[in-house]
């Protein structure tokens, strides 16, 4: 549904302020969403001020630092802090992206930073991504062929095969590109949204899966794939390059051309 | 349901209570950035809207207008002629023209062209130019 205010319960206070020690020298201002799942209240945005001279590059950086020597009740996800697992995923200066690989000086004035858009809170810069996943898992996002490969053999392909499926493995799952999608904001219970989509192509266009048909019969849906409108936020945001809206495009044509033929 | 059947512990059942959790902020402009991709596609879809709700039914009006013999379509003239009228003309007319150039670009989207994030932001700005030369074209023909 087509929201254009944030519900009563949603809206953001003004939070604390957690002003940095005299001696800073460098203070850059984090403005970070918190919600306490106790006490009923609702979600406010915590001022903290860092001395960027004492602190890591990375938004990330900044984020374990606060929790660490500031304010122990901060919660959010990480795990690699180098952008390969997908954890830290959030909304930093408007932007999804993830804060183990954005540089604080790549922010001008204050860096704010939201949970990913649009999901429920858990707490604070946690969403819940339960039913991205479950969608995720919807798509069968493995491999599946009729064929045995030979007993002690991979599945064999060539060269250009393999190269279809450049910039589509690398995907990390982190949902920044879905929860940008104005479209996946409206209709995100049935809309797959980006991530799941372009996670789907990455199997139609894998030469040794034989489920292309039945991948595209579920795929051919109203509100499952063609809610992308191509608005294109998801490509913009994408923290690893990669392009959800060439392979929605590409599930695109390749459901046209089977229609044709 | 499809996701019920699949993975039944992912889906809250929300007919039983309420979910207290507040939805994480979403909007773009106070929370979400303005990006040139989300701009040019809420636009199309307001010069749509526009052209489809007001500009459509008033080429109606002048149609009928116009059947309606000389007298009518002098009052019709007049109207238009007025200065809101002008200015609907010119909104509808550049309504037209972006939608027209968006559109096409669409088009071209549709093909899987000019997809990268580099040609995403290149055929943008060329679609805004495409709009001015063809609103200008267009003005420029109906006023000479």
């Amino acid at each position: 549904m087509l929201q254009i205010r944030l519900p009563v319960n949603a809206r953001p206070t003004e939070g604390q302020l957690f002003a940095a020690p005299e001696s800073a020298e460098n203070v850059k201002r984090f403005r970070v969403y918190r919600w306490d799942p106790d006490g009923g209240a609702n979600p406010r945005i915590d001022t903290y001020e860092i001395d960027l001279n004492d602190c890591g590059p990375m938004v990330l950086d900044a984020v374990i630092k606060i929790k660490n020597e500031i304010d122990s009740t901060l919660t959010f996800r990480r795990s690699c802090r180098e952008g390969i697992c997908g954890s830290c995923a959030m909304n930093i200066d408007g932007t999804n992206t993830l804060a183990c690989t954005k540089p604080i000086s790549e922010v001008k004035g204050d860096v704010v930073i939201n949970p990913l858009p649009h999901l429920p809170v858990v707490k604070d810069l946690v969403p819940d991504l339960n039913h991205f996943y479950a969608q995720y898992a919807s798509v069968k996002p493995w491999l599946s062929s009729d064929e045995e490969p030979a007993a002690g053999r991979e599945r064999l392909q060539s060269p250009e095969e393999r190269e279809k499926l450049d910039g589509l493995y690398e995907c990390i799952l982190c949902a920044c590109c879905s929860t940008s999608c104005p479209s996946y904001w409206w209709n995100g219970d049935r809309y797959l949204g980006p991530a799941t989509l372009l996670q789907a192509y990455r199997w139609l266009a894998d030469s040794r899966d034989d489920r292309t048909d039945e991948r595209l019969d579920q795929l051919d849906d109203a509100f499952k794939l063609y809610r992308c409108h191509t608005i294109l936020n998801c490509t913009a945001t994408c923290p690893k390059g990669l392009n959800p809206g060439k392979a929605i495009a590409e599930t695109k044509k390749l459901l046209l051309s089977r229609k044709r033929s | 349901m499809w996701l019920q059947t699949l993975m039944p512990e992912a889906i809250t059942d929300v007919s039983k209570q309420p979910d207290p959790r507040p939805i994480s902020p979403f909007l773009i402009g106070p929370y979400y950035r303005p990006q040139l991709t989300s701009m040019l596609s809420i636009a199309s879809r307001l010069a749509g809207i526009f052209v489809t709700a007001l500009t459509m039914p008033v080429m109606f009006l002048y149609l009928l207008a116009i059947a309606g013999g000389p007298e009518s379509h002098a009052r019709f003239v007049t109207l238009l002629g007025s200065l809101p009228g002008k200015a609907f003309c010119l909104v509808s007319l550049l309504c037209l023209c972006y939608h027209l150039a968006n559109g096409i670009r669409h088009l071209v989207w549709d093909t899987g062209r000019a997809m990268s994030l580099k040609a995403i932001y290149g055929t943008g700005y060329l679609m805004l130019a495409g709009t001015c030369v063809l609103f200008a074209l267009v003005l420029w023909r109906a006023l000479a």
